[in-house]
């Protein structure tokens, strides 16, 4: 089905079940420990086998030489897999850095061999035996120093430029010219990187943790010079990707190098201290803003430039993507700024671009309101638009910016922040109020699924779409049912098999718009089958309870399917709305904290979102998508950081013990609202994404309550102790 | 090898046991009881919560061999899809998870801290040590934060906690 045309009135508009907030379908096998994950797979094949990755010990260099002897010696020991054994590689289409180095080190904690072996406890300790020498050579660490070192724009990545930036915003009365830091950071999902790899012949299957099957699939039959037929991978439960398993990783590629050299089925998890240095970061960024105003603060320049780091190969972190988007103002300059830097890859995390862009767009607000003497709500309302600045013919499809915030704002109970930072004071503590605007830009992917109607009247989807915990399992059979008019309990879902039919796989919060529009496309093509097979015109056929009538004809699913059951398959295929409507959801932000006027501890005291995201499919799972973006919110901007060591190149905080993530005492009770809204331009469910709205702009709001709060400014996140402990008010 | 023996959720179990097994691959990968999850295997998130003899703790920081003739209760031990424990049932009605990989760790900590505060076990947010505790937001949070959620369900996980305490009182 092409959608290129706005959405008309279809029967998920009937909303008897999408819209309603259902517990997730999947949860009594979570909630019970069945739901088995990529490395519990007892049950998909006999004689498993353990294998354990090492990681590289340098940032950059050669391995000089390997010493394998010993650790093949070691008891249980089946085959050791290392660049030198491997045979010949490919690489990837979504990877920068090999996922088996060697002899060249393209960063700390590469893989460079596996070692398997008949129990984890061997494979573990034979992994320490292997004795391996390197030559370092220097690596690039150093973003501040690239960026003092002269870094501009690359040719790949020119600024965006509108009307005379330079001009407006040396003219402006009011100006505002700030450079904010945010850290490098890890996606910490709970579950690490796992995969169960076992051959047959020469087509291999892979058990594996990922959000993206189909590119995943593609990737490993790249890496391992193989026809993509040949490659299954199965991925139904995943224990958080947060963006770090929309890649091919190192697990799944030595799985299956593993099984190929030990000649039986071999499982692979990253150990916990490889993660952060091995896989995908979030990369730090300085951030330069500028903003020209009125007296009356109307924006009439900005501009916002970023710097950031990347392996050769590897891509900007897009800080600057909302800017050109999310206020008017005539003069505006956008542009990242990419150092070669020899860290792990840096690419997409949770919100890539948006989440830490607004971690500093969203003070400079705030620093911008305070310089004009407005309320950070009004500022923010004046320069709202309802087109693209860059191209005003071009309308957002939908936004609803302003009513959240003024929606938030009342909600929140924001008339009681006093303007005047560090004046409210309950007892030890100095209390403040924080807002930020929230923006993610709505994408929509082609995604495909099949729906079979049996004999019983169950209607059973397949679709390679994962669920992260973002609950496609439950939206899925929400939009089955709607369409098929079937109670939930006669439906069932499928997900995560390279098998079914390709989808958009779960990312850029286009996961669940998307993959919902696919089987809706699918049920279309179903009904059609249906109403056809029992000799109905399908465009006035109604489908409820379980029937399928037309005037005062009426017959049962279950009937019209019969024995041989029937079966469609469509793919939901986007034209160009995305392209003359701009789709983006909004949100606002509102925080308040507690500062502990003695110590500085800060404490957050109260959250609340309010949304702007198309029509909400499932309000209980989408809630929950935002209360853990805002968590994850809090996260960056009070403690989550990855130390760099500049000497040798590596992250020093690899685990989860110094990597900091909020804990329950971090977290008070949140509160979301979701503002009654439909897309037509989105897709035929006329939703939009959430779950990564809801971070965009949470860590500003913190700060600027923060600030609010003790009348301390810190633009270099995370907001720790040390940098404004020394410049809290004086105790009275 | 060693050979260890204990009960898991009842059933009593003879293993033998390469002596560096922890308790909780004792469970994943000998006994085949996954539902105890591998966050880190450094006691650094929760993941793998069981209750020994009644207490809870990270199985991943235990050797299997120090568990001769002790009660092992794990997340398949306090209930099944068909017949769930109240408070799997809380956690499904509250969504109090998403990706459901920290979950049984976070439901058996649930349970335990419930038990704790019963016990009249303090917490570092106890304002009086000698004083019965309460099952209070703040008492659920501090006992509950050695349960990483990285998808942010912590919110919801109160809730549900909250109700199920509240049933109980
Ligand atoms: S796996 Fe035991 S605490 Fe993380
Ligand atoms: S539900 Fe995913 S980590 Fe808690």
């Amino acid at each position: 089905m092409k959608f290129d045309t706005p959405a008309t009135t279809n029967p998920i508009d009937q909303m008897q079940v999408v819209g309603h907030p259902l517990n997730r379908i999947d949860g009594p096998l979570k909630t019970t420990g069945r739901a088995p994950y990529a490395y519990e797979r007892h049950d998909a094949v006999p004689n498993q086998a353990y294998g354990y990755v090492i990681g590289a010990a340098i940032a950059k260099g050669r391995i000089t030489a390997m010493d394998l002897s010993a650790a093949r010696a070691a008891p249980g020991v089946l085959a050791i897999v290392t660049a030198e054994n491997a045979g010949p590689l490919g690489k990837g289409n979504y990877n920068v850095a090999k996922l088996l180095g060697g002899p060249e080190v393209e960063h700390y904690h590469q893989a460079i061999a596996i070692v398997v072996a008949a129990t984890f406890e061997q494979a573990r300790a034979a992994a320490y035996l292997v004795k391996v020498d390197y030559a370092e050579s220097q690596g690039a660490f150093d973003l501040a120093g690239a960026k003092a070192a002269g870094l501009g724009p690359s040719q790949a990545t020119p600024d965006a430029r509108v009307g005379d930036f330079a001009h407006a915003f040396a003219a402006a009365p009011v100006q505002l010219d700030a450079t904010y830091t945010t850290p490098d950071q890890s996606h910490s999902m709970m579950e690490p990187h796992a995969s169960l790899a076992a051959w047959d012949g020469d087509r291999v299957v892979v058990w594996t943790s990922n959000q993206m099957i189909d590119w995943s699939t593609g990737d490993l039959a790249r890496t391992l010079n193989m026809p993509k037929e040949k490659v299954r991978l199965i991925s139904p439960f995943i224990g958080g990707g947060f963006g770090g398993k929309l890649w091919l990783r190192t697990d799944a590629v030595l799985a299956a190098l593993g099984a190929r050299a030990a000649r039986r089925p071999v499982k692979v998890a990253l150990t916990r201290p490889l993660i952060p240095n091995n896989t995908t970061r979030r990369a730090a960024t300085i951030q330069r803003i500028r903003i020209g105003a009125t007296q009356d603060g109307k924006i009439s320049a900005i501009g916002h430039e970023s710097w950031s780091g990347n392996l050769l190969g590897g891509h900007p972190e897009n800080a600057v993507e909302q800017t050109r988007l999310l206020y008017a103002g005539a003069n505006r300059l956008t542009g990242t700024r990419l150092a070669q830097l020899d860290l792990t890859e840096g690419n997409s995390m949770r919100a890539p671009g948006e989440a830490p862009g607004l971690m500093a767009l969203e003070i400079a607000m705030d620093e911008m309101a305070e310089k004009l003497g407005m309320d950070p709500v009004e500022f923010r309302a004046i320069n709202d638009t309802q087109v693209d600045p860059s191209n005003p013919d071009r309308p957002f499809s939908r936004r609803q910016l302003v009513e959240c915030l003024r929606l938030g704002a009342e909600r929140f109970g924001w008339v009681g922040r006093s303007a005047r930072p560090g004046t409210r004071r309950e007892g030890q503590w100095l209390v403040g109020m924080g807002m930020a605007s929230g923006f993610r830009n709505n994408v929509v992917m082609r995604s495909g699924a099949r729906v079979r109607l049996d004999g019983q009247g169950v209607v059973t989807v397949e679709t390679d779409m994962t669920d992260i915990g973002t609950g496609s399992y439950t939206i899925i059979a929400q939009t089955a049912a709607e369409m098929m008019g079937v109670a939930m309990d006669k439906v069932v879902v499928r997900l995560g098999d390279s098998a079914f039919p390709a989808s958009a796989g779960s990312g850029g919060q286009w996961g669940g718009n998307s993959s919902t529009a696919g089987v809706y496309a699918a049920c279309v093509k179903l009904r059609e089958t249906v109403a056809q097979k029992i000799g109905l015109n399908s465009a006035d056929a109604v489908f409820e309870d379980g029937q399928v009538r037309t005037g005062n004809r009426q017959v049962s699913l279950a009937e019209a399917a019969g024995e041989s059951g029937l079966v469609a398959e469509d793919t939901i295929e986007f034209g160009d709305l995305a392209k003359r409507f701009q789709e983006s959801t909004f949100a606002g932000h509102f925080v308040e904290v507690g500062v502990d006027a003695a110590t500085g501890e800060v404490r957050v005291r109260r959250m609340l979102a309010v949304c702007a995201a198309g029509r909400i499919l499932n309000p209980k799972t989408a809630r929950s998508q935002v209360i853990g973006a805002m968590t994850m919110g809090v996260g960056g901007a009070l403690v989550e950081e990855l130390a760099l060591d500049k000497r040798r190149g590596f992250f020093v905080n690899h685990d989860l013990a110094g990597y900091e993530v909020p804990v329950h005492a971090d977290i008070p009770h949140q509160e979301v609202i979701f503002l009654d809204e439909v897309d037509e331009m989105s897709s035929p469910m006329k939703a939009k994404g959430v779950g990564e709205l809801g971070l965009c702009g949470v860590a500003a709001a913190v700060a600027n309550a923060i600030y609010n709060a003790t009348g301390v400014r810190v633009r270099d996140y995370p907001i720790t102790l040390d940098k404004y402990l020394d410049r809290l008010p004086e105790v009275a | 090898m060693t050979k260890v023996s204990f009960t898991v959720n009842g059933q009593a179990v003879a293993l033998s046991l390469d002596t560096r097994t922890t308790l909780l691959d004792a469970l994943r990968e000998h006994l085949q009881l996954t539902g105890s999850k591998k966050g880190c295997d450094h006691g650094q998130c929760g993941a793998c919560t069981v209750m020994v003899n009644g207490r809870r703790i990270n199985s991943c920081l235990s050797l299997a061999v120090m568990h001769e003739g002790n009660e092992v209760t794990t997340i398949e031990g306090l209930g099944s899809p068909e017949s769930m424990h109240p408070m799997q049932d809380a956690f499904v009605r509250h969504d109090g998870y998403q990706c459901g990989y920290c979950t049984p760790g976070q439901i058996c900590s649930s349970v335990a801290i419930l038990e704790e505060i019963k016990a009249g076990i303090p917490s570092h947010v106890s304002a009086d040590l000698n004083a019965q505790p309460r099952v209070t937001p703040e008492e659920i949070r501090e006992r509950m934060s050695g349960n990483i959620c990285r998808c942010g369900a912590y919110s919801n996980i109160v809730d549900a906690i909250t109700e199920v305490a509240g049933r109980q009182a």
